[in-house]
């Protein structure tokens, strides 16, 4: 690679790339990026496409999710398709008839859970990939000890949070925790949101929810996210409210 | 040809509950078709480009032909109707009211016997400049502006708008006929100050940061406004520039920090078309009002300075569910009417971030960001754009090439650029730094004169304005700043 003809900092200033993660000090060529800077960015931008427009392997993670003993269901939205599905935000917030008939099926058979867990592909099919599986056995650990008990995960694709809404209510849930791919960026396309509602039912909205965001390799870990998760769960579960309001209710119980 | 378009295309006229056929609906007819629109939103809607937030709203034409007929309906409107019929009445929203309030017949009176199809002639014609079309600005309602635009081609929107010139100050001057000026946008994901002066710099040495200094901040509180301006202002002070900072809170935020003290050049606002719209982003007039009165008792720019900043976005009242059946593209242009209130140094209509349910790919957001110049222009407004898109959107860089070399042909104010091109704050792509060496490079545009003047005393540019390399005084910031070395 050439050294670039304009250095925009010399060696005797403070390297701008150790003070934030921007793309600072490229260097350039007339008003072009260096190759290497201009392929980087191209890459970046290909990651991101390629989580937003592929699908999640919905039987691998069943497979991976029953080895470490959970039970999973999978659903659709209303959104057909991917294309559908970016264009179209509130059909992917609505269960297809056909997996609303299946999620009451098995809530006939399978008895009321406290806490339904509701993976959706959202926007990062590789953010649900990457994280949703070990977040789940984690949390499964942590809610395991408290003797609450989680239904059958629900697999969801072209969904968004809001589709968790309805999956929970037909499994009879207290509570639902929405896992969602975030819509991607440059620096990190495997971000997976957590959405925490409380007695969920379809037309709950967001002010209603906590998240907690940004979950990945990088981001906020695996381990301190289940931590996080399960305690606003017991605080959630104290007071019977989530959302905005939650942190006033926990003020005045204590009060 | 046949007589008949496709049958998909034919609207059956809906009888109305009342059994009386509604006061006004309009109707064109095609080879012997008739297509019928229910009132003047529906006109405008169905008329609207393709664009997928009007489909999501369920508001589009149903095809192109259909289209087409209600583009037709509208070029024999005339200008008058929109005074005659409001889209959304003003008993209920104060946009409205302010539009009604705002209308001035003298100045409407050179067009006034137009249809909206004469008055894209008249505003094509070589005979019709710079003075005319500053007379008509506030003859013009938001409606007839986004009405016009819907029946022009791109290349119709930036002939017009390069006519139009709108010049506005601070701290130096914005808005010159064939210059282009850059708001350099240092965001980072936690507001760190290392961060945030490191990403300033980066954009300083390109040469980005004439229109303002500008931090959209991730955090909320008033402290967090007050260090970030404080900090920004320091940069600009010790490197004796001739710009203005901004810190991109809410409004009500800049209040308190005003009144704490704080060194606020411009203040910011997120506005909408409605009443409710804005009511979603926590604002009304009265706010705006207030907040306007407070930065301008600074005093901290030249006598007269324009102190607002505003930021715009077709699909923000569609997703606030506050568009009451309007085209997402008039819903933009009434956000304009709100703008030009308050007297603003700068606007941008930040025409991708919003994602592909309200403008799906790179065709959609460039037609968007042109009309939403074009449209902002012709009320008067010191329009910027950002030239952007999300990583869900079916767009990439060279859509973004295609857009900001456009809009440099219809004499657009401002870009915003970041390093590299991606915001690590805000998560989309915007234009880099770079892309502002290729506007003044190879496009000619050179920032505001004071800046331009500062690049070449600083050592950043040569005598020919081309960038060199990083000069002496940056350097010594850089390594003795406080700030940084923290």
């Amino acid at each position: 690679m050439t050294k670039p003809a304009i250095q925009e900092t010399s060696d005797s200033i403070i390297d701008l790339k150790e003070m934030t993660d921007a793309r600072v000090s490229l260097g350039r060529f007339g008003a072009g990026l260096p190759t290497r800077a201009a392929q980087a960015f191209l890459l970046d931008h290909a990651r991101a496409r390629e989580a937003v427009w592929s699908m999640v392997d919905r039987k691998d993670l069943a497979e991976r999710l029953s080895r470490l003993g959970f039970e999973s269901v999978s659903v659709e939205s209303r959104a057909q398709d991917r294309s559908i599905y970016v264009r179209r935000p509130d059909l992917g917030r609505q269960l297809s008839d056909a997996s609303q008939e299946r999620l009451k099926t098995l809530a006939g058979t399978a008895g009321t859970p406290d806490i339904a867990i509701i993976v959706a592909d959202g926007l990062s099919s590789s953010a649900v990939d990457m994280n949703a599986v070990r977040l789940i056995e984690e949390l499964g650990a942590r809610f395991g000890a408290k003797g609450l008990k989680i239904g059958p995960i629900v697999l969801a694709e072209q969904a968004r949070v809001a589709l968790g809404d309805p999956a929970a209510e037909a499994l009879g849930a207290r509570l639902s925790i929405v896992l969602v791919g975030e819509r991607p960026g440059l620096s990190a396309a495997d971000s997976l949101g957590a959405y925490i509602t409380y007695a969920p039912k379809s037309g709950t909205p967001d002010s209603k929810r906590n998240c907690v965001s940004n979950i990945r390799d990088g981001g906020l870990s695996i381990g301190e996210a289940a931590d996080t998760i399960a305690d606003l769960v017991t605080d959630i579960f104290k007071v019977a409210i989530s959302g905005v309001a939650l942190k006033d209710a926990l003020v005045q119980l204590e009060g | 040809m046949p007589a008949l378009p496709h049958p998909g295309f034919v609207l059956k006229p809906k009888p109305s509950s009342t059994g009386i056929a509604p006061a006004m609906s309009y109707a064109t007819t095609i080879e012997q078709t008739v297509f019928r629109f229910d009132d003047l939103k529906d006109l405008m809607a169905k008329a609207t480009p393709e664009r997928s937030g009007d489909q999501l709203a369920g508001i589009a034409a149903e095809g192109p032909v259909e289209r087409l007929a209600a583009q037709m309906a509208l070029a024999n409107l005339p200008l008058k109707a929109f005074l005659a019929e409001e889209l959304i009445p003003s008993e209920e929203d104060e946009v409205s009211q302010l539009i009604a309030d705002r209308h001035d017949p003298k100045a409407f009176s050179a067009i006034s016997s137009m249809t909206v199809g004469d008055f894209r002639e008249w505003l094509l014609k070589p005979e019709t400049g710079q003075r005319q079309l500053e007379a008509v600005t506030y003859g013009l309602t938001p409606e007839m502006v986004a009405a016009v635009s819907k029946i022009m081609r791109l290349q119709d929107l930036i002939s017009v708008a390069a006519k139009r010139e709108v010049v506005t100050r601070f701290r130096n001057t914005i808005g010159i006929t064939g210059r282009l000026s850059t708001r350099n946008q240092p965001n980072h994901p936690t507001d760190d100050s290392r961060g945030i002066a490191a990403s300033a710099i980066d954009g300083l040495l390109m040469g980005s940061g004439d229109a303002v200094i500008g931090v959209n901040p991730a955090t909320d509180s008033t402290a967090d406004y007050i260090r970030i301006v404080s900090l920004l202002d320091e940069l600009r002070e010790r490197l004796a520039i001739p710009t203005q900072t901004c810190c991109l809170g809410h409004v009500t935020t800049a209040i308190k920090a005003i009144e704490a003290g704080a060194p606020v050049d411009l203040v910011f606002q997120s506005v909408a078309g409605s009443q409710k719209a804005n009511a979603g982003f926590g604002v009304d007039l009265a706010v705006l009002r207030e907040a306007y009165d407070a930065g301008r008792s600074l005093k901290r720019g030249m006598p007269g300075a324009n102190v607002m900043y505003f930021e715009t976005g077709q699909g923000a009242a569609l997703s606030a569910d506050a568009h009451f059946g309007v085209d997402q593209q008039t819903m933009e242009v009434r956000a304009y009417a709100v703008a030009r209130e308050f007297d603003p140094l700068l606007v941008n209509t930040v025409v991708g971030f919003i994602g592909p349910e309200y403008l799906f790919n790179g065709k959609q957001i460039i037609r968007a960001g042109l009309e939403d110049h074009f449209c902002g222009k012709l009320l008067g407004l010191p329009m910027g754009v950002d030239v952007c898109y999300t990583n869900h959107a079916d767009a990439d860089q060279e859509d973004m090439d295609t857009l900001l070399t456009l809009l440099c042909a219809a004499n657009v104010n401002f870009v915003i650029t970041v390093p590299g091109a991606d915001d690590i704050m805000l998560n989309y792509q915007s234009l880099s730094h770079h892309d502002a060496v290729y506007c003044r490079e190879t496009l000619g545009r050179p920032p505001a004169p004071e800046f331009e003047e500062w690049l070449r005393q600083v050592g950043l540019t040569n005598v020919n304005g081309a960038l060199t390399g990083a000069p002496a005084a940056l350097a010594d910031y850089i390594s003795s700043s406080n700030l940084i070395g923290a």
